[in-house]
């Protein structure tokens, strides 16, 4: 049997879906959509599957999540149209709530009807007849406290013994006919019909319903309410929150990050003194492991990320944070929920795009997405430290020092450039939707822990197992691409080194091999290459290696330029890299090829452009399409182009 | 006068949608003729708003509420 969960947002849904299959549920797609599709099965029931459709208002779509429902519900042909549908009702908001269901009722659906949080209405002093409700409404209805599990069993039971008693009257005449596919009718028939279906239901609702003395429990909320979006103290919580948010993604991922990196280090290295050497072994030990390590990092960031989502979602405060930014995001093509992705790309995009869900218009959503990796994400910080270090002087002006100047600049321009852009991308986008907020502000709520797990959880494997694929793919391109060249001219170039003569040049020779294998592998001769494109900007062929390397990922940057030059593996300090790279000069004009022209020209181009494909993947996993994450790539490759060349040329 | 002029902690009562794209939407929320609300407070510079209706919150911008008309 195949039972769908429907329900208001805010209804409690979830944890019915979660109470109802523990931890048997399973994410997968709906076809042509970007919304998950959670499915799992009843406790104790193999041959009972539970569908967890998306929060949906009305059976006439108004975003992408009510169009599942609608495709669902309506569709007999569809795979995954149920036998019985249980509406999760919000008993403390029994009018709006019961719009829905009757709509679902009377497409001739199969019902039971579960009233959550019947601890609310008793705060709330509203007293319930159930019987008569069950009457009018001609549906089984089941009393649940989802988050203290109250009821479950009693809902479970429901479902397993459900016997549909044939086709039931339905609650407002004419407006489905039950034979036929349903055609979504014009704006002007839904609202006549969805006028007509709440007066018919709040009839309803009045003879069932009866509120006992004063609701001193809403009261209490829209108190906290005038807090949370006062101009003040609303707009310091929230700045407060975003710091602490910051705070972990930035700081708190690090040492869980550092493992990851170092477990990976550990194994490349034993599986090449264990396995014989050979291709095989390097692919495995250079190619492979990296690159599922460069997937496995990120998994800190995006679990921190999605705890402090989930408490803003979970808890009702998220709705506020709209409430009081969309004002100011409007002007940009986005929206009050573009804020959180927008700031969390500080740290790192992925998250920050995958947290783009939340956003119900799809416009504003493409758009959030398009802009948020030129915030200036923590992996470009290495790469900035290393170039300020190199040509930024130590000085001082007012209170400020500049080396700390000039960083926070690369910041505000990521910011700056992030809003424009979105402005550009406002005119060109075609909205399917029109642009709206009519959104509940839902009562505030202690968030449940196990929820988060389960929410975390599937955060995490969609990344791992979606994006994943895509980034070890590339990787191991990308490590082909450096190990390997033409066989005769990296041989050549190698036998031209002196060979060591002692104990002690030994690991110089080693660096300098490397660095000749580097220069003529595939990668070192595309950089060769495109040398002349890059001359306009003031970078050398060396640059352009470690620009195309750190395609991977930006900090790869470092890494590169340590072994184009040479100089080991001890460039994690930065002084031999340093040193080395101070004193590089033009072969040609014999000028200084770092100077304050090339290394800010250098830092704008990193701040802009799109050097790193796991954020490309998962644009492509979240926007379903090649072509999002392609435009994305040309245009922010574009923009650091031009905005590096420009930068040089002035400074020149 | 439509429901973005409701001043602060005033209650009215719906007495029309204007035809608009969004106002299905306004109807399914629970905004429709004979429905009384009460604006609540709003947000920094006055846009959007919040509304109390049976009991629950909904905020709308302004522009959206400038088709609900009422008494």
């Amino acid at each position: 049997m195949k039972v769908a969960l429907v329900g208001n947002p805010n209804s409690g849904k979830t944890s019915v879906f979660n109470q109802l299959t523990g931890l048997n549920q399973k994410v997968g797609n709906y076809p042509g959509i970007t919304v998950d599709k959670k499915i799992g099965r009843l406790n104790g029931d193999k041959n009972i599957s539970v569908l967890d459709l998306p929060g949906s208002y009305s059976i006439y779509p108004k975003s992408a999540d009510e169009e599942v429902v609608t495709r669902v519900l309506t569709d007999r042909n569809n795979p995954n149209y149920p036998d019985l549908v249980v509406v999760i009702a919000d008993i403390s908001n029994l009018e709006r709530n019961l719009l829905l269901f009757s709509q679902i009722h009377d497409l001739g659906l199969p019902t039971i009807l579960a009233l959550n949080m019947i601890d609310v209405a008793k705060r709330r002093s509203l007293e319930i007849d159930i019987d008569k409700l069950s009457e009018l409404f001609r549906t089984q209805i089941v009393r649940l406290n989802a988050r203290k599990g109250i009821g479950i069993k009693e809902l479970k039971e429901k479902i397993r013994s459900f016997e549909f008693n044939g086709s039931l009257e339905p609650i407002l005449e004419g407006e489905f006919d039950r034979n036929e596919l349903l055609t979504i009718p014009p704006k002007t028939v839904q609202r006549e019909f969805a006028e007509k279906r709440n007066r018919r239901v709040s009839q309803m609702v009045r003879f069932a319903l009866r509120q006992h003395g004063e609701d001193i429990f809403s009261r209490n909320h829209r108190r906290v309410d005038k807090i949370m979006t006062h101009p003040v103290s609303g707009y310091l919580i929230f700045l407060g929150i975003l710091f602490l948010m910051f705070q972990a993604i930035y700081a708190w991922a690090e040492w869980p990050m550092d493992l990851i990196d170092n477990v990976f280090l550990g194994l490349s290295r034993g599986v090449k003194q264990t396995l014989p050497a050979g291709v095989f072994t390097n692919l495995i030990a250079e190619g492979l492991i990296p690159g599922v390590g460069g997937v496995v990092i990120f998994i800190p960031q995006i679990a921190l990320l999605f705890t402090f989502i989930f408490l803003m979602e979970e808890t009702g405060y998220m709705a506020r944070v709209v409430f009081i930014m969309d004002r100011l995001m409007r002007p940009f093509g986005l929206n009050g929920r573009s804020v959180v992705p927008l700031i969390s790309g500080v740290a790192c995009a992925i998250p920050a795009i995958m947290a783009t869900r939340t956003i119900d218009n799809w416009k504003e959503r493409m758009i959030t997405i398009m802009v948020t990796p030129l915030m200036s994400c923590s992996a470009r910080l290495p790469v900035y430290t290393l170039l300020i270090a190199l040509i930024i002087p130590d000085m001082t002006v007012g209170v400020f020092n500049l080396k700390g100047l000039v960083l926070l600049g690369l910041y505000l321009a990521g910011l700056v450039a992030a809003l424009l852009v979105a402005m550009i991308f406002k005119f060109m986008v075609k909205a399917k939707h029109k642009s709206f907020l009519i959104m509940e502000l839902p009562l505030y709520k202690m968030p449940r822990w196990e929820n988060l797990l389960v929410t975390v959880l599937e955060k995490v494997k969609v990344f791992v197992w979606e994006a994943g694929k895509v980034i070890v793919a590339i990787s191991i391109i990308l490590w082909v691409l450096a190990s390997y060249g033409p066989v005769d001219r990296i041989d050549e170039a190698v036998n031209r080194i002196p060979k060591p003569v002692n104990e002690l040049d030994i690991s110089g020779y080693e660096n300098k091999v490397a660095a000749a294998r580097l220069s003529n592998s595939y990668i070192g001769i595309i950089g060769n290459a495109i040398e002349p494109v890059l001359r306009p900007l003031g970078y050398n062929w060396q640059i352009g290696i470690a620009l195309i390397t750190s395609f991977a990922a930006r900090e790869v940057f470092v890494g590169s330029m340590a072994t184009i030059y040479s100089v080991g593996e001890n460039f994690q300090e930065g002084e031999s890299l340093l040193k080395r790279m101070q004193n590089e000069r033009n072969p040609n004009t014999g000028e200084l090829v770092y100077n304050l022209a090339s290394g800010v020209s250098l830092m704008i181009f990193y701040a802009f452009a799109m050097q790193c494909m796991s954020t490309l993947a998962i644009v492509l996993r979240e926007t379903k399409s090649w072509k999002w994450p392609f435009i994305q790539m040309i245009y922010m490759t574009t923009l650091a182009y031009v905005a590096a060349l420009i930068t040089f040329q002035i400074l020149k | 006068m439509t429901l973005d002029k409701l001043t602060k902690n005033r209650t009215a009562t719906i007495t029309h949608i204007r035809q608009n794209s969004i106002a299905p939407k306004l109807v399914e929320m629970g905004l429709y003729p004979g429905k009384r609300v009460t604006l609540l407070f709003k947000a920094p510079m006055g846009d959007p708003i919040a509304l109390d209706i049976d009991g629950y919150t909904l905020s709308l911008r302004k522009e959206e509420a400038s088709f609900v008309e009422v008494d």
